[in-house]
């Protein structure tokens, strides 16, 4: 790390000079981003990543084709200059479906991120900063949580809310909300565990410590002098968190207890595709290849920020 | 490992069961639908006995005697009717459970026989072209959903290559030697697809564990008082490197039911994973508990043996 000393015991002797033995005073951010460039297959997967990405926002413009027009004369067909994806037993483009799967799938993954990191972090927090006992029953309850099986809960809990929720807030905004909450409910606890361990090591550290005889209150302490020093490994496992999202709806979706057909979701698209596999490999080939580019670079990406956070780490 | 680490570990496994049931019932109550809700539209069902039946069943008990009722029909077996098979969802339950415990244990089995010796090489050798290209195997590996390659593996496999089959039949006509091998020629499929998986993530844990112990001081010592490279590594790292990785195992259960459910239903093998899935798309409630619940218990039940495993190949964990 760069260190850049005040020079303010000599302040009052000398004017102030820039030292050329010190190095030039490097931002964070900036000291970051040059670990992370280190990483090249990280970089290259930010620039996968960033082109899917685009790709599925500005794609519908780009490619103008509706997702759900139907053509029987272009049923089960293989990739084409019509259709560079091919087509799906009813004839609908796959190109554009799997554009508007895309923003779903990143859609679900980036909210049930968010979620998992709002309730890690909390809980995290304030297990981290509490009595002991309340500290000990946060992490009973992260413990269990933990040893819940994930995938049977999810669909259970799918099972029986989805009718109440699609009458609440309309098929789609429904099953998205119920997805993301669920998705992200059930997987906060690797983060609070997390947090948790930062806070223990950071609330003894000298600067804190300092803060708190100056008379800062707790929840200022909290804010401003420990959370942002706790944030990166939660940057880093959010990232790998987004991939872990998007296999779960992806799953959800494949087993038919995700997304309704008429909203192609990657997963949905891939469950469509399964039942047809001698027929039309390229169905299922596209749908499978998008979740799998995607998880793998978005793992990737983690990786490089573990590199570029994590000050333990010597490059 | 004294008996009272034993006893303490089992103690402490009742509350988080207890914890998990309470779970389990909370999202059970919690859902719309009443058990009885076809019996209170139907008109020729007078009020005076839906309200008797309601009571007899215990339908209008306070929660927690409805949740101290349910728990302990749980804890007997008493799991409840199967609408959809006509059968005890126990003995239903009981009849999948073996292909799936069969299944499990031989992907876990093979996920552990990959992961570790290239987890260890690879660490032996850090940043070497090997470790490179374990570790992107690895990426890839758990990068890739289940789902996934296990249409991946039918569409070459069955379709192209016509050497497996796909569907999983639970009743194969051969006998002797025959049956054996078609057994293994239907099984072979689900349990590379899970155990790869399983195996890919496992890798980096074995990997980070060995690096973790190999810079200690002990290693130095022992490889300074002129002990081989090869028995340093395999009778002073790997030995105590492994230990944490038998958590990881049991910590990662709940994760393996997951790919559990989805290469049963891929494949069509008879576990509680595909019974899971068509119990709920045929609205049987009962088994869907009864199938939640299993899997709560197995993954206690397996933190459980990790735990005491742990307390066994670590002496130090018994005095704290």
């Amino acid at each position: 790390m760069a260190s850049s000393t005040p020079a303010s015991l000599t302040a009052d002797a000398a004017p102030v000079l820039p030292a050329p033995v010190l190095a030039p005073h490097v931002s964070p951010t900036r000291e970051a981003w040059r670990r992370f460039r280190r990483h090249k297959l990280a970089v290259f997967s930010l620039v996968v990543l960033t082109l899917i990405a685009i790709g599925v926002v500005f794609g519908p413009w780009l490619w103008p084709v509706s997702i759900s027009d139907i053509d029987f004369s272009a049923m089960l067909q293989g990739p084409s200059w019509a259709h560079p994806f091919g087509t799906d037993d009813l004839g609908q483009d796959l190109l554009a479906r799997i554009i508007y799967g895309g923003r779903i799938s990143l859609g679900v993954g980036l909210a049930a991120m968010f979620v998992a990191v709002f309730v890690g972090v909390t809980i995290g927090a304030i297990s981290g900063m509490a009595s002991a006992r309340v500290d000990a029953a946060l992490m009973w309850l992260t413990d269990m949580f933990l040893a819940l099986p994930q995938l049977p809960l999810l669909l259970l809990i799918i099972y029986l809310f989805r009718d109440q929720l699609k009458m609440l807030l309309g098929a789609q905004g429904g099953v998205f909300v119920m997805i993301v909450v669920v998705i992200g409910g059930l997987r906060w606890m690797p983060l609070t565990r997390l947090v948790r361990a930062q806070f223990l090591s950071l609330r003894e550290k000298e600067f804190v410590e300092a803060a708190r005889a100056l008379g800062a209150s707790r929840m200022r302490l909290m804010m401003r002098h420990i959370l942002p020093n706790a944030l990166g490994p939660v940057i880093v496992a959010g990232s790998i968190e987004v991939a872990n999202a998007i296999i779960a709806e992806s799953t959800l979706s494949f087993l038919g207890l995700g997304f309704p057909p008429d909203i192609p979701s990657w997963g949905r698209i891939l469950f469509d595709a399964k039942d047809q596999l001698d027929n039309a490999p390229h169905w299922a080939l596209f749908s499978g290849s998008a979740i799998f580019l995607t998880v793998l670079t978005i793992n990737y990406i983690g990786d490089g920020l573990r590199d570029a956070l994590d000050p333990r780490r010597v490059l | 490992m004294s008996l009272s680490y034993v006893v303490r570990r089992l103690l402490l496994a009742i509350p988080s069961l207890l914890g998990i049931s309470v779970v389990l019932f909370t999202v059970l109550a919690l859902a719309p639908g009443d058990p009885f809700g076809e019996l209170m539209t139907n008109p020729n069902v007078p009020a005076s006995v839906q309200l008797a039946l309601r009571a007899q069943f215990g339908l209008d008990d306070p929660v927690y005697i409805r949740y101290f009722h349910w728990l302990f029909s749980m804890l007997h077996g008493d799991w409840g009717f199967s609408f959809a098979s006509r059968m005890d969802v126990a003995t239903l339950i009981m009849q999948r459970l073996v292909v799936t415990l069969a299944v499990l244990g031989s992907a876990q089995l093979l996920a552990v026989l990959v992961a570790i010796p290239i987890g260890i090489l690879a660490a032996a050798k850090p940043y070497s072209l090997f470790d490179q290209v374990a570790n992107t195997f690895a990426f890839i590996g758990f990068s890739l959903p289940t789902f996934f390659t296990g249409l991946l593996a039918i569409l070459l496999f069955s379709i192209t290559l016509d050497w497996l089959p796909f569907v999983f039949q639970s009743n194969l006509s051969q006998t002797g030697l025959a049956w054996w091998w078609a057994e293994f020629k239907q099984t072979i499929m689900p349990i590379c697809v899970l155990g790869l998986f399983q195996g890919a993530a496992l890798v980096r844990y074995v990997r980070s564990s060995v690096l973790d112990v190999i810079r200690l001081d002990y290693v130095t010592t022992a490889r300074s008082k002129g002990i081989g490279e090869r028995k340093v590594l395999m009778r002073h790292v790997v030995r105590n490197a492994l230990i944490p990785v038998v958590t990881i195992v049991a910590l990662q259960l709940p994760i393996v039911f997951g790919g559990a459910i989805v290469t049963e239903q891929i494949f069509r093998v008879p576990g509680i994973g595909s019974l899971l899935i068509s119990s709920i798309l045929t609205n049987d409630t009962p088994v869907v508990m009864g199938v939640t619940f299993v899997f709560a218990a197995l993954v206690i039940i397996f933190n459980l043996i990790a735990d005491l495993l742990y307390g066994l190949l670590d002496p130090r964990i018994t005095y704290r």
